[in-house]
């Protein structure tokens, strides 16, 4: 940012000695080796920030790094690095040096775009890479005057100079480049001061002497303090609030270090509606709140429709939509146990993230918390490879399942059957944390779209003296038809079959199969009747399984001896599927959701930026800047007239720093140029001395 | 020492710019105005008063560039000719497999796939002919950039067409994602080098830049078979903003000019390390490419920080806040600043050559990381840009 001449330099360094340290630390801090220093810092600073993300809750970083590991980096403020101390200090140190460069070096840019170099020598002249000469017998007035319309046509200013017997016509364009300089410099001073007043500093500057307390707590609003509390003032900030359809705030939360705190508004915003629309693919296609805003000052409130990259402005206050939620929709469930004595269903009620319930299932207390609600969820439609296809899977909620010691499972349940293979399951995901993916549970729903068959299936099946009686009646059965006759074998026959029955549930068709396998294989395979008998055992099994399948249809008011169909068969597969899933679970109930009120929330962001206007001056600033110092050369040509005995000297020449190699296309062009113009006004020329070069 | 005929051929015109301009300048721009008109009036219920202004602007744009720069006349008439013939033929989708032209050269689909034959070709075309010293290859080099580019732009303006086509809800300007923007590069990418290559009156370089290209079309390729990134999907209603017309291209520019500035540093450094057997071949001198290099830093900084402000602007209304931090906008600014020291440098303390040149071959480094790496290995609110 320095373009002291290097004469000026040395001089400098001969007064070195005799120096001040304020002279020398200006000196410093002004110096171009410092400017790209800093640049080039604030740049590997700035990679930090990208690396590690910025903002996460506390807990996050410390599962990430370790307490060791953790601390250093909270002390270091590398959890939110452009905010860092030691980042805003690089930030001013690059302010304060711009600023000295601009400071030291303006003057002179000024000055020298009205200097015109009018002093110059005719020796001295000759000495520049673009010169050329000319002889000519036309009077020197008319040279001048055929110069200067050559070199005015080309944007040259031009300040006329007599030397004795000499004329000096000193020429020069583009200055404006210089104003450049003093654009491109003094908007990044101006842009630095726009994003200081536009960031928290001060905020962090309260709450660093005491004066503000960062609240770590999920408690409502009104429960905050007042030392947590920011009053509506003139001060920017950028904070988020949810507010419900229906309901309204007059607060936004301000993220600060492991919490936030509170700043209050001047206006009240109350959300009438939230929308979400959707493309057939299943991406959303639009957000939009329908906001009021009403604040003392206005006599009628102002409603306005918001939408992403439609923001709401008031009084200096930008309003956006910035996200979405359920804003508490009530859901009505129905319970189903899958353990315990008492299997009967019953009905639950509750508002997301607003009630927690109590649940008493199978002797175990629980705590259902109901996380999330929503509506509209595409998927794509699976099978056909390359199928961009999108099915609505219709609603589904989520909850926490809390157990007394605290830990907790999620579940993702969808409200619809959903069909997968022609057939139909209730899925219900669970998970035990937030990292984990949700692995669902595929029950079968039954014709009517219900759990109900399935669930009294399970209860057939689960409960010892209804599957006792099952077996029994299996165990007869099989024993008929193979003829044996011995009824005290019955209870026997029946305990070996209900041995597999537990078996299956537990672990799975393929186990039972592993189990018979190597019970013939342990008699050898030599043994005909053992292996009959094990057989035996099997169609005990599947008997018992088919006998508690008719309890279950009678359960739910089916008839218990109507034939058994295809349907039946492929229902009765899922169930049995689906059994060994219910012990990995996790959980002894299962929840249905059978209707809703659905209530959105509306995720706002509330912004104030009293420095954008500064910014966007700085920017003006900053691109005018950059095109003046790109894009305007600044030039200087000299043409020397002299008088002789036998006619008139002229000589052009001329400089440029930047760009040489253009420069000397546009000198040579200015040569022709005159060497026309001579032509054309006198007589052939005499003699052409060109001297040219790069 | 200057001859007769030199006198005449090199004879200064003493009228103004405007005055300079040939009938056929003055037409060309016409008849582009009234293209323009008549989309704006066509095409009104699709577009609000900023687009309205963003389609006036283009024109302005075009007309700018093709008077300083002949060449694009006749490219621009050709795109905009093909480009409507396209859409003549196209009244539904089913007609990019039915119709012979769109079938095989028009539909974006097509189109693209040209551009993925002929930059490849231009470069190998474009090495040939400095290796064997040809003027000829180096001809039919520029001939097939040439083409690619106008392919590219054919491409782009024929998907455009096809999103609306899709449904009216789906359509927009196809500069949204990762797919497209490819297209982008590579189309800006060697439009520029072709200015260059006409002010400058060297075919050396097509090469050298055409290395960049090749390996952008080669990514686009396995995005396209690899991931199906070729589909025309809907948008987010975050990048539902005319402020996507101008802040994507004009990065794209600026992108275009770095990779460019980075390949003459490669050509420079091949040179410098080898310099007999390349001089021979026909490579400008080191002065020449030093400033070449400098010519597409200072036009790419231009761009890039026009387009970073407008990012900017876009940002206040889409994400309430002119600047968040996010991991693109933190690189573009790494971008800026490496740029601006570089730019320091040769500025003030007159820095040239090799270690330029080495720097600008870094900074396309940065510059693709800013690019591609951001969306690859960092999360943040530019996430829709992901692979």
């Amino acid at each position: 940012m320095s373009t002291v001449p290097a004469n000026a330099e040395s001089i400098r360094a001969g007064r070195r000695s005799r120096r001040s340290t304020a002279s020398i630390l200006v000196g410093f801090l002004g110096s171009m080796n410092l400017a790209i220093t800093l640049l080039v810092v604030i740049a590997i600073a700035s990679v930090i920030g990208t690396v590690l993300q910025q903002n996460q809750p506390f807990q996050d970083y410390l599962i990430k790094f370790g307490p060791f590991w953790f601390n250093i980096f909270e002390r270091l403020s590398l959890y939110d690095v452009y905010a860092a101390p030691w980042y805003l200090l690089i930030l001013a140190f690059l302010v304060v040096s711009t600023s000295i460069c601009l400071a030291r070096n303006t003057p002179n840019m000024l000055k020298e775009m009205n200097r015109f170099r009018e002093h110059q020598q005719e020796r001295s002249l000759r000495a520049f890479s673009n010169h050329r000469e000319w002889q000519t017998d036309l009077p020197t007035e008319e040279v001048e005057a055929l110069a200067t319309r050559a070199l005015k046509r080309n944007g040259y200013r031009i300040r006329r100079k007599e030397h004795g017997d000499a004329l000096l016509l000193a020429g020069m364009t583009g200055s404006s480049n210089r104003i450049g300089y003093i654009l491109t410099h003094l908007s990044i001073v101006v842009i630095c001061v726009g994003g200081l007043i536009d960031g928290n500093l001060m905020l962090k500057f309260r709450e660093w002497s005491g004066d503000l307390v960062v609240e770590t707590r999920d408690i409502p609003v009104s429960r905050i303090g007042a030392e947590s509390r920011v009053s509506a003032g003139a001060a920017a900030f950028r904070g988020t609030v949810n507010i419900p359809e229906g309901g309204r705030a007059g607060v936004v939360f301000l993220p600060l270090r492991d919490g936030y705190v509170v700043q209050e508004l001047p206006f009240t915003i109350e959300l009438e509606e939230f929308r979400v629309e959707h493309h057939d693919t299943g991406e959303p296609r639009l957000f939009e709140s329908d906001v009021v805003i009403t604040a003392p000052e206005l006599e009628e409130p102002i409603r306005q429709t918001i939408a992403v990259n439609h923001p709401l402005i008031y009084n200096g206050y930008a309003i956006y939509q910035s996200g979405f939620g359920d804003g508490g929709s009530r859901l009505y469930m129905r319970a189903w146990p899958l353990a315990g004595d008492d299997r009967a269903a019953y009905e639950l009620e509750g508002r997301v993230l607003r009630d927690d319930l109590e649940l008493e299932v199978a002797g175990q207390s629980l705590r259902l918390e109901l996380t999330e609600f929503e509506t509209f969820n595409a998927r794509r439609v699976p099978g056909v490879p390359g199928s961009r296809e999108v099915e609505n899977l219709g609603p589904r909620f989520e909850y926490r399942l809390r157990a007394a010691d605290g830990t907790a499972r999620e579940f993702r349940n969808y409200m619809r059957p959903v069909t997968i293979d022609d057939r139909r399951y209730f899925l219900s995901g669970v998970r035990s944390s937030p990292a984990e993916e949700f692995r669902f549970l595929h029950l079968p729903a039954d014709a009517d779209d219900s759990p109900e068959l399935f669930m009294a299936f399970l209860d057939a099946l689960t409960s010892e003296e209804r599957l006792r009686e099952a077996s029994m009646r299996a165990a007869a059965d099989a024993m008929d038809d193979f003829g044996l006759t011995d009824r005290s074998l019955i209870p026997q026959v029946a305990a070996s079959g209900r041995e597999l029955v537990q078996r299956l549930l537990d672990e799975g068709f393929g186990s039972v199969m592993e189990h018979l396998r190597q019970r013939i294989a342990e008699a050898g395979g030599v043994d005909d009747s053992q292996e009959t008998l094990v057989m035996f055992s099997r169609m005990v099994m599947e008997r018992t399984l088919w006998e508690a399948y008719r309890d279950a249809l009678a359960a739910t008011g089916d008839d218990p001896q109507r034939e058994l169909g295809g349907s039946d068969q492929v229902f009765f597969q899922d169930a049995i599927s689906a059994m060994p899933a219910i012990k990995a679970y996790g959980a002894p109930v299962f929840l249905q959701l059978r209707d809703y009120d659905h209530r959105q929330a509306s995720g706002l962001q509330i912004a104030r930026a009293p420095g954008q206007n500064v910014v966007y001056l700085g920017f003006a600033l900053l691109v005018g800047g950059i095109f003046l110092l790109f894009y305007v050369s600044h030039r200087r040509m000299w043409c020397w007239i002299r008088r002789h005995d036998t006619g008139t000297m002229v000589l052009l020449a001329g400089t440029n720093q930047r760009d040489p190699l253009g420069f000397a296309g546009q000198y040579r062009a200015l040569a022709d140029e005159i060497d026309h113009r001579l032509q054309d006004a006198s007589a052939p020329v005499r003699g052409n001395n060109e001297v040219e070069g790069l | 020492m200057s001859t007769p005929q030199e006198t005449l051929a090199t004879r200064f015109d003493e009228r103004g710019f405007f005055r300079r301009l040939s009938w056929f300048d003055w037409s060309w721009a016409a008849a582009f105005l009234v293209g323009t008109v008549y989309a704006s009036v066509h095409f009104a219920q699709w577009m609000d008063g900023y687009e309205q202004a963003i389609l006036y602007l283009s024109w302005v744009m075009l007309v700018a560039v093709g008077w300083m720069w002949k060449p694009a006349r006749a490219f621009s008439i050709v795109v905009a000719l093909l480009t409507l013939f396209a859409v003549s033929r196209y009244p539904d989708l089913q007609a990019a497999q039915n119709d012979f032209f769109l079938n095989y050269l028009l539909s974006s689909q097509s189109a693209i796939m040209w551009i993925c034959a002929l930059f490849p070709a231009a470069m190998v075309v474009y090495f040939a002919g400095l290796i064997a010293n040809s003027p000829f290859m180096g001809k039919l080099g520029s001939a097939f950039t040439w083409a690619a580019s106008g392919a590219g732009f054919i491409g782009l303006l024929v998907r455009w067409w096809e999103s609306y086509l899709i449904s009216p809800d789906v359509g927009r300007i196809p500069v949204t994602n990762l797919y497209e923007v490819f297209v982008l590069f590579a189309m800006t990418t060697g439009l520029i080098y072709l200015y260059y290559e006409y002010r400058y009156r060297t075919r050396a370089l097509g090469g050298f830049v055409g290395i960049i290209i090749t390996a952008s079309i080669g990514f686009l390729l396995w995005y396209h078979f690899d991931r199906q990134a070729h589909e025309i999907d809907p948008l987010i209603p975050a990048l539902q903003s005319w402020w996507m017309k101008i802040h994507v291209p004009t990065n794209f520019v600026a992108y275009g000019a770095f990779a460019i500035s980075a390949m003459i540093g490669v050509a420079y450094l091949v040179q410098a390390r080898f310099s007999d057997a390349w001089k021979r071949r026909g490579l400008p001198s080191a002065e020449v490419m030093d400033d070449l290099m400098y010519k597409n830093v200072a036009l790419g900084f231009a761009f890039f920080t026009v387009a970073t402000i407008l990012g900017a602007f876009w940002a206040a209304d889409a994400w309430g806040g002119y600047w968040s931090w996010d991991p693109k906008e933190t690189w573009s600014l790494i971008t800026w600043l490496n740029y601006a020291a570089w730019l320091h440098l040769r500025f003030t303390k007159g820095w040239r050559g090799t270690p330029m040149a080495w720097w600008a071959v870094i900074g396309l480094f940065i510059v693709t990381f800013t690019f591609l790496g951001v969306n690859i290995f960092l999360s943040g609110l530019h996430s829709y840009g992901e692979l």
